[in-house]
């Protein structure tokens, strides 16, 4: 009988500088998988795992040629329910670095649907896939932002809404305003002009994340004509006041200011229109988004529990399907022997064989629903076997 | 049969009040938003089959009907799992007008109307259709003040228990209004074709509906944004509340 393994290592147990020997891209991956026949290989940054209709044994071995060193005590190697539950927590995002990211369903998929698995493989995947797109939808843990640079994006959109065609000021040459920048430009807003002390740096900058670059005697023109303000400078003293800040009756601004000390002069969050965020600000937004994420993790690990049990019933139903048929047959078997003996008409042959059938499908309905149901439980080879004993099936095993 | 379509017109509307309370129920909310929608647009249907003339000239009755204007409204602006604080702000208000309006008989079938005339039924019809996105308007502009004052308060649960954006609130706001006010003016002139036919006087309860007119007249003129815009539509709102109730009785009667 198959038998469904997973040979891996990941950021739990391995080393960055293992990971990126074993870590293999897609193709690569899909290659060594048909290498080692119904197998998928699933390659992240964080892991690289060996999904396997086998032992393991080839898989460790080509995992250890891959490391080029011997893996015995960061390699982990899980057989059936087990392995499945863990391939059904990292398709849900629970067994990722940051819990809920949904970038690894997609990488999931892809590993998947690079190969032809085999119908173990296939059945587990599938089912990997749904249960990762069902708690993304019936949990909220990857509404979440788990950095303060996507804090500030998504700050941002409770604001604006769609973030397309909106303007954004970064102000100085701050690493994580750079991020910040970067995650509103991945919800569709435009980097309009980067401001500096120095405008050489600023060319810099721009060059990087586009826009306009400009010194800071500038700032006022560029604040009329933006919608976000990131700002991330070293500068000692508040380099924005709120005097500085022209009227707005029409449309929003929104200052992220990630500096310390900080850039924007705190009065700017009273003005109209404006909405200012610090770095203390984001960070406790990050915190509570984080502590929400924990809530729904507990909920999303239950769906995934739950799908594992379904996988063990399944698999277990595997076990006394050969007994099934080989009652049936042997049942048919009898049937068909005991009718060719009858001499009767076509007509009254017909009735004798739909009655017969009948009989038979009667009679081993309830034995057949019992041994499935029996099958989930401990108890399920013990039925298998004493029905194989029972009606003497032991020789079609 | 008016009976056994009102409970489930409430059954529908009460779950959604209450479900639209949690994120992972805000679906059923939705659902029964529409199913008690679908029961009520029965429950009319069966009133206007059985009555003679317009079936919803009793305070309870335009009530019914106002119900099921703010509802179909909320249908067609919010009914997404996304505005489901929306929901919470509306549904129970709903639900709640609506056992108001079967304690005020204006859920029975088969009353004669007093309502014979084509201008006071197009009256009657259109400003409770501008009432009700009124209604939904003071709803989002109530969204929008708590939404603006947690950004301003950096509110460190805004990306848990998320509202929709700004800006969203108040462009559907100000739609809603856009769309509204036109009904409201088509009422008041159907309205005042009525009177000067019967030649009856102004009453305060038409003062006042005619403040309310030029309340959100100014709104859809002077485009203010944010908070201003808010405000305005809530307290035009504040005289559509005078209207319906503390008024409403000598109109009607």
């Amino acid at each position: 009988m198959s038998e469904l393994t997973l040979v891996g290592l990941s950021h739990h147990v391995a080393p960055v500088e293992l990971r990126e020997r074993v870590a293999l891209d897609l193709d690569v991956a899909a290659a060594l998988a048909r290498s080692l026949g119904a197998a998928v290989c699933l390659s992240t940054c964080n892991r690289t795992e060996l999904y396997v209709d086998g032992d393991g044994t080839a898989a460790f071995a080509a995992l250890e040629e891959l490391a080029g060193e011997p893996l015995g005590g960061v390699v982990y190697r899980l057989h059936e329910e087990a392995a499945a539950l863990h391939l059904f927590r990292v398709a849900a995002g629970l067994d990722s670095l940051v819990p809920g990211e949904g970038e690894i369903l997609g990488q999931v998929r892809n590993a998947f649907e690079a190969v032809e698995p085999g119908p173990l493989l296939d059945r587990v995947f599938r089912q990997a896939l749904a249960v990762g797109k069902r708690v993304r939808t019936e949990t909220a843990i990857g509404e979440s932002p788990a950095s303060v640079s996507s804090a500030a994006a998504a700050l941002a959109a409770q604001v604006f809404g769609d973030l397309s065609g909106r303007r954004v000021l970064l102000l100085g040459a701050g690493r994580i305003g750079e991020l910040a920048a970067a995650s509103l430009a991945a919800r569709g807003a435009e980097i309009a002009y980067v401001a500096n002390r120095t405008v050489a740096t600023a060319r810099d900058v721009a060059g990087r994340v586009g826009g306009e670059p400009l010194s800071l005697e500038d700032l006022s023109r560029a604040l009329a004509d933006v919608d976000v303000v990131v700002s991330s400078t070293s500068a000692p003293e508040p380099v924005l006041r709120a005097s500085d800040v022209p009227q707005r009756h029409r449309s929003p601004l929104f200052f992220i200011d990630i500096a310390v000390p900080r850039d924007v002069d705190p009065q700017v969050a009273r003005l109209e229109g404006c909405f200012l965020y610090d770095i203390d600000d984001l960070e406790a937004v990050v915190a509570e988004t984080l502590a929400g994420r924990r809530a729904e993790a507990a909920r999303a690990e239950q769906l995934v529990a739950d799908e594992a049990a379904r996988f063990r019933a399944w698999r277990a139903s595997l076990d006394v399907v050969p007994a099934i048929a080989s009652l049936r047959a042997r049942a048919e078997e009898i049937r068909s022997a005991e009718l060719a003996k009858v001499r009767v008409s076509d007509d009254e042959r017909r009735t004798l064989e739909s009655v017969t059938a009948q009989i038979l499908n009667k009679l081993l309905h309830l034995p057949t629903v019992r041994m499935k149901e029996a099958a989930v439980g401990p108890d399920g080879a013990m039925y298998a076997d004493a029905v194989r004993h029972l009606f003497g099936l032991e020789d079609e095993r | 049969m008016a009976e056994a379509l009102f409970w489930p017109a409430l059954l529908g509307y009460g779950e959604a009040a209450l479900a639209y309370a949690w994120v992972r129920t805000s679906r059923l909310a939705t659902w029964g938003v529409r199913l008690g929608w679908l029961a009520q647009t029965a429950l009319l249907a069966v009133q206007a089959a059985r009555t003679d003339g317009f079936p919803w000239s009793s305070w309870g009755g335009s009530l019914n009907l106002f119900v099921w204007f703010v509802v179909g409204a909320y249908l067609i602006w919010g009914c997404r799992p996304r505005f489901r604080l929306l929901g919470l702000a509306v549904m129970p208000l709903a639900a709640a007008l609506f056992v108001l309006a079967r304690i005020g008989g204006g859920t029975d079938a088969g009353s004669r109307s007093r309502y014979g005339n084509l201008f006071l039924v197009l009256h009657v019809g259109f400003v409770l259709a501008a009432f009700a996105g009124f209604t939904l308007a003071a709803a989002l502009a109530a969204l929008y003040l708590w939404q603006e004052r947690r950004l301003k308060r950096r509110a460190a649960d805004i990306l848990r228990l998320r509202l929709p954006p700004l800006q969203t609130l108040e462009r559907l706001q100000r739609r809603t209004i856009g769309a509204a006010l036109p009904l409201l003016t088509l009422g008041l002139v159907a309205g005042f074709v009525r009177l000067r036919e019967r030649g009856g006087s102004f009453d305060a309860l038409e003062a006042v509906t005619l403040a309310t007119w030029l309340v959100y007249g100014a709104a859809v003129v002077a485009r203010p944004a944010g908070r201003r815009a808010a405000y305005l539509a809530l307290a035009g709102f504040a005289l559509v509340i005078v209207v319906r109730v503390a008024l409403a009785g000598s109109h009607f009667t």
